[in-house]
């Protein structure tokens, strides 16, 4: 399995019902993904904060992650301020920028920000296992619950693949460059890694259906939905709710 | 229990595999077979409980001549397949996870698996690993895991391919002796001549797809 160094911990998240953590990080997404006010957003990102410490993650950690999606938001900086139609703010190298394009950016990073923290929050506190249950329960239909848990598991697969080749590569004194000889080398390595994984998989297949696998999942080790995840589901809907409210709700 | 007749297999790349080879096994019956790499050792576990299926020839197992994935269905529950890695074996987080698969898919009731769990885990001399995470243990415990997977099942008849391939000497003699004294029918599969002198009665040399006995 690939780790999942969220998963383990002791926080209030850790020993909620997978369930509802994916009902209320479903609805805060939808709300946050849709929203475009100031306060729902201000209000929803200090919701996703809130969540985040109340998980007690490891800060570093989730920097490390937050950076890698704020690598794809500053794409976004490049090219959508000068862009996007609207009242020109300044002029840059000849190219104007746009105050709607520069509304648009702020809220597209709050946005984003605040799904991803919220998302490691609720989300990466359960393992795949749990989530994976919790959609079962969910009914969520049973072929996309297998391709969610088979991509998970078949990554960490092909990674462990990755490893040995790479390895195997480096013993023989395999040192990268900018040459045709090492793009070959990588191109080897693609088409091994391809070949290998989709020979594990067969055979993780046949040991499975040695043991009877006929396409359900049974759960073993079951999650209680007890009178805190009802608590917790309440608070939490009834908060997004609220963000919902002071969007589409309230007047300006 | 199990009867191999006349079967020929040719796997698709044209590598031929078996000619008209013949196998027995009655229960009770402990067999070993070894022989090369390459020699159709696994082919040969893979046909009988139907992964692979055979160009000619009759398999006739529990009384039944079997021919269909829904006949081979019935067959994997009572035949329980060691695979050589066990890498391909384990698939869940967690050991009481994997051991509990293949009783849950034969719909054995939530509490009775857990017993059977705990009981199995004994059986391997793992008690207590029920919650460890499968991917961190020693290629000796994954191994042993792998056993209990199939013990959790109530199999009739054991195959087992290379049960001690990469394992230290300590282990190995752990699985030889759970073998001696947890099974009664099986076929172990190995290179190792001395493995199969250590847990099998008779032993079967696999020379040009034919089994000769030793």
């Amino acid at each position: 399995m690939i780790a999942e160094p969220f998963a383990r911990g002791k926080s209030i998240f850790h020993a909620m019902d997978p369930r509802v953590k994916i009902l209320v990080a479903l609805g805060f997404s939808v709300v946050m993904a849709v929203a475009n006010r100031p306060l729902t957003l201000e209000m929803g990102s200090a919701f996703a904060v809130f969540l985040v410490l109340l998980a007690r993650l490891n800060l570093r950690q989730v920097a490390v992650r937050l950076l890698v999606v704020n690598t794809f938001v500053a794409f976004l900086w490049i090219f959508l301020p000068f862009s996007f139609p609207g009242t020109p703010v300044f002029t840059l190298w000849g190219l104007q920028v746009t105050r709607e394009g520069i509304t648009a950016c702020v809220q597209i990073t709050v946005k984003s920000n605040a799904i991803v923290l919220a998302s490691m929050a609720l989300l990466s506190t359960s393992t795949v296992f749990g989530l994976v249950h919790g959609l079962h329960h969910l009914k969520v239909p049973e072929k996309l619950v297998h391709l969610f848990f088979f991509s998970f598991r078949y990554i960490h697969v092909i990674h462990m693949e990755y490893h040995k080749i790479i390895d195997a590569m480096k013993a023989r004194g395999f040192e990268p460059d900018t040459s045709l000889k090492t793009y070959k080398a990588y191109a080897y390595l693609i088409g091994t890694l391809f070949l290998k994984s989709s020979e594990r998989s067969k055979r993780i297949y046949q040991a499975m259906i040695c043991r009877g696998f006929d396409g359900t999942f049974w759960v073993f080790q079951h999650f209680a939905f007890r009178k805190r995840d009802l608590a917790a589901l309440i608070f939490m809907g009834i908060y997004v709710l609220f963000l919902a409210y002071t969007q589409w709700g309230m007047s300006r | 229990m199990i009867t191999l007749k006349n079967i020929s297999f040719t796997y698709p790349n044209g590598l031929k595999v078996f000619e008209n080879m013949n196998f027995e096994l009655h229960n009770g019956d402990r067999v070993g077979i070894v022989g090369h790499n390459g020699s159709g050792k696994t082919t040969l576990l893979h046909l009988i409980v139907g992964l692979l299926k055979p160009d000619a020839g009759d398999i006739i197992i529990f009384g039944k001549p079997r021919k269909t994935e829904k006949d081979y269905r019935e067959v994997r529950k009572r035949v329980g397949l060691l695979f050589q890695d066990p890498e391909d074996q384990l698939f869940c987080p967690t050991v009481a996870e994997d051991v509990a698969f293949g009783p849950l898919n034969l719909r054995i009731p939530k509490d009775e698996v857990h017993r059977i769990v705990k009981r199995t885990l004994e059986e391997v001399g793992l008690s207590g690993f029920e919650d460890r995470v499968t991917y961190n243990l020693s290629g000796g415990e994954k191994k042993l895991v792998s056993l209990a997977t199939l013990f959790a099942m109530g199999p009739e008849v054991l195959l087992l391919d290379e049960p001690t391939a990469g394992l230290d000497e300590d282990a190995t003699k752990k699985i030889e002796e759970i073998l001696r004294e947890k099974a009664d029918t099986y076929i172990v599969v190995s290179h190792l001549r001395d493995v199969l002198e250590e847990t099998t009665d008779r032993i079967f040399k696999m020379e040009h797809g034919h089994l000769e006995a030793v």
